[in-house]
């Protein structure tokens, strides 16, 4: 990678920035989960490390949440983009070399920002966690030069349209950078008071619905065809989506301060756009759903559709819950506990994670033209994450249902605590399930890269037989 | 190929999205600056200082440049007996609250009166000076309002500082750094469910109660009791003290993390705190080898644990 980032652009092979995100993503995927699993033990067993300030829980919850959001997720998606948005446009990334500047600057920016964030140092605010020196780098060094990238290689491409997946990838590198932007606002200008809680909400709400959620969604709509052979669909619901994202996805986020003492028209009006979100959620499950016609047999036989259709079907549950427990009628008893780790579990280790996996699965094949090493291995780290997500989302669910319980007939809280206690436990068995999946996953991509059949010019990976 | 094809669909794209940003921000934020400060607010950010997470005085939050809380019963200037009084004492070069920088937050008739009545924009961080929340009567309502007392009563930051002995300060706002850099709020939340939780852990908060403060740190994730008043639940100090050190002293089902590491090096009376030889006698303790756990040390005045009782004692 070193070598390339003082390279002529020319000189730099085509899908290098790609296979560097992807492999980054992979190697933040087993970081995060690794931490979240120590963070999840030591909600079990409270005693498990104790004594040191930079192993306690409150020091380390914060950095396992952003290693998966911007390292695991966020680079995941950065891969997607630097091989499928040149793909669809039928021309090579606009500058090869400004994409491994960015891994570079993504790599070192996190790592410093999470490093920090370790220590303690910490704007206090969830999700934007981060100090707001920090924030800077991640807007500048981080999301603009990816933004830049897709924008130039949307307007370089050489057919006539613009096909959806790349509506959304235009669109979220933009909205992104705007919610980084204001979100951070009370940071950079001293905000204070209800406008501090607010903003700190509307990020969190819209790095979701305008980034994970859209981009996520995007790579379903090209793995899909791609790997089935099947057009997509329907380009119109496809527009359906795109617009219903855009126009009720970025309202709802005060329906996370139900309790807080906001504007009740904004409550009410977060809340209504709230249930709209079932819109977008509908047209992309139906589309996705109705594209694989005929070729249903591949959601057993073919790993990257099994991780695609695992996740597009985890936007079912993940949106019924995420439309209505934000009403007033449902948030009362489930806000605050339980139920809401698992329904974040649900958007980003359920139905995005799988999303993404299949476009790393399926990139690496792709840009390094080699079959995947292992399908045993790569089904063995399906199955891992599917069993330990849902150990880790039935579990905390349940232990929310037993908050809510508790709360309102008014049980000593200590109570609950022990109630809680087994599903603590359920919790770290399926986190731990996930970090070992992935670090199969790890060890499966590098023998990829090693010792995969080579793919023979003009073939598709998933074209060819496995030979393990 | 440029997006020239795409002109309708920009322009559509704009719309939606400054449609969304104008309903989503710039009217919630008209609406949030128009309400005026409660005394809660007042209280809460003249304890807590400028900020209460990163900051340039305060980049890896140690609880640098944070305000002291004092009750005094003896004016600092007369020494004559006044009513018990809570004074925030900014000595020199402690930045002040948002509020005091930028009195617009306070709301117009707090601010009106902090400036005319109370000589609030007087005060300056190099001098220092202390403040206190005073309240008047406007067409019937009560109306809080900060005094800068260094102005209109000659009470400076050091003669106020030695009219409170130790059991009579509170450093809250380094306490305040301590929950925000712990995470405290990552299981305790700030603000109680709009259900019978108001019952349990009391009033919710109301609309003007956080003008100037930030983080609000209301916390999402609720995994011990709501801390809003903590403070007038449980007031004992030395509960506190067990609690934070080895929450299973005081609640053997606890799954909160010890905070002994906040003790420091020393105790109250300066002697080394020997952690490992504590752990030993707690492990023996535990596994029912002896009757009484070791003794808990009391946190000394500058230390992290002292702040951090303080700010949840006066959680009220």
């Amino acid at each position: 990678m070193f070598k390339y980032l003082f390279a002529k652009n020319e000189d730099i092979p085509a899908g290098s920035a790609a296979v560097f995100f992807g492999f980054s993503s992979i190697v933040w995927f087993v970081v995060g989960t690794a931490m979240g699993s120590f963070n999840a033990a030591k909600l079990a067993f409270p005693d498990f490390v104790t004594g040191s300030e930079i192993l306690s829980f409150g020091h380390m919850r914060q950095v396992h949440v952003l290693a998966v959001i911007l390292g695991w997720i966020s680079m995941a998606f950065a891969m997607a983009m630097m091989y499928i948005t040149p793909a669809l446009g039928n021309t090579k990334l606009w500058s090869e070399k400004l994409g491994v500047w960015n891994c570079f600057l993504w790599n070192v920016g996190l790592s410093l920002g999470l490093f920090l964030l370790w220590l303690g140092v910490t704007s206090g605010r969830e999700y934007s966690d981060l100090p707001w020196p920090i924030d800077i780098v991640v807007i500048i060094g981080l999301l603009v030069p990816l933004g830049i990238n897709v924008w130039m290689t949307i307007k370089t491409r050489r057919v006539q349209g613009i096909y959806t997946t790349n509506w959304f990838f235009a669109a979220a590198t933009f909205m992104v950078v705007i919610v980084f932007t204001v979100g951070n606002a009370p940071e950079f200008f001293q905000l204070t008071g209800l406008t501090e809680a607010y903003l700190t909400w509307w990020f969190a709400h819209n790095v979701l619905g305008l980034w994970i959620t859209p981009v996520a969604a995007a790579i379903a709509y090209y793995v899909v065809p791609k790997v089935t052979g099947n057009p997509l669909y329907s380009h119109r619901i496809g527009h359906l989506h795109f617009w219903s994202v855009v126009v009720f996805y970025s309202t709802p986020a005060a329906h996370h301060l139900m309790s807080a003492p906001l504007p009740e028209w904004l409550k009410s009006f977060a809340s209504v756009e709230g249930v709209l979100i079932l819109v977008p959620a509908i047209a992309f499950v139906s589309n996705l759903l109705l594209t694989m016609t005929g070729k249903w047999r591949m959601f057993v036989e073919n790993i990257e559709i099994k991780f695609t259709i695992t996740g597009v079907m985890m936007a079912i549950p993940l949106n019924m819950q995420g439309g209505f427990q934000q009403t007033r009628a449902i948030n009362w008893y489930v806000h605050g506990t339980g139920w809401m780790v698992a329904h974040a579990h649900l958007a980003l280790l359920g139905f995005s994670t799988f999303l993404e996996a299949a476009a790393v699965y399926y990139g690496l094949q792709t840009l390094l033209r080699r079959k995947l090493y292992s399908l045993g291995l790569a089904n063995f780290h399906f199955w891992m994450l599917l069993i330990g997500f849902t150990t880790y989302w039935v579990s905390m669910t349940i232990a929310g249902l037993i908050q809510g319980a508790g709360k309102i007939y008014e049980v000593p809280y200590i109570d609950v605590v022990i109630a809680e206690h087994p599903y603590m436990i359920a919790r770290w068995v399926g986190g731990t399930m996930v970090f070992l999946g992935n670090c199969v996953w790890l060890y499966n991509m590098w023998m990829t890269a090693r010792a995969g059949t080579v793919i023979p010019a003009g073939r598709l990976p998933h074209e060819l037989a496995y030979e393990r | 190929m440029a997006f020239r094809e795409y002109k309708v669909g920009a322009r559509m794209f704009g719309l939606a999205f400054g449609s969304s940003m104008f309903i989503t921000l710039y009217m919630p934020a008209v609406d949030i600056a128009s309400v005026s400060a409660t005394t809660t607010a007042m209280e809460r950010q003249l304890a807590f200082g400028r900020v209460g997470g990163f900051s340039y005085e305060d980049p890896f939050l140690r609880g640098h440049g944070k305000p002291v809380t004092v009750d005094i019963v003896l004016d600092p200037k007369t020494g004559a007996a006044i009513e018990p009084t809570r004074a925030y004492v900014y000595t020199p070069e402690i930045p002040f609250p948002n509020g005091v920088r930028h009195p617009r937050i306070l709301g117009e008739l707090p601010s009106e009166l902090s400036v005319s009545k109370g000589r609030m924009t007087d005060a300056d961080e190099a001098q220092g000076a202390v403040f206190v929340v005073r309240e008047t009567t406007r067409e019937g309502i009560s109306v809080p309002y900060i005094e800068n007392v260094t102005a209109t009563r000659g009470w400076t930051p050091e003669a106020t500082l030695a009219r409170a002995d130790d059991k009579n300060r509170a450093f809250i706002g380094k306490g305040k750094i301590m929950f925000v850099r712990e995470g405290c709020w990552w299981c305790h939340t700030m603000l109680p469910e709009q259900t019978q939780d108001w019952q349990y852990f009391g009033a919710p908060p109301m609309l003007g109660d956080f003008n100037g403060e930030s983080p609000t740190a209301f916390g999402s994730d609720r995994k011990g009791p709501d801390l809003t008043h903590v403070g007038s639940r449980n007031s004992s100090r030395e509960w506190m003290m067990l609690h934070f050190f080895n929450p299973r002293l005081v609640q053997p089902h606890s799954i909160m993390p010890r905070y002994d590491y906040m003790w420091g090096d020393v105790d109250a009376d300066g002697r080394p705190i020997d952690y490992d030889a504590w752990r030993a006698a707690y492990d023996e303790y535990e596994a029912g080898n002896t009757i009484y756990p070791p003794e808990v040390p009391v946190p000394a005045v500058d230390s992290e644990a002292r702040a951090l009782i303080d700010f949840i004692i006066n959680l009220k």
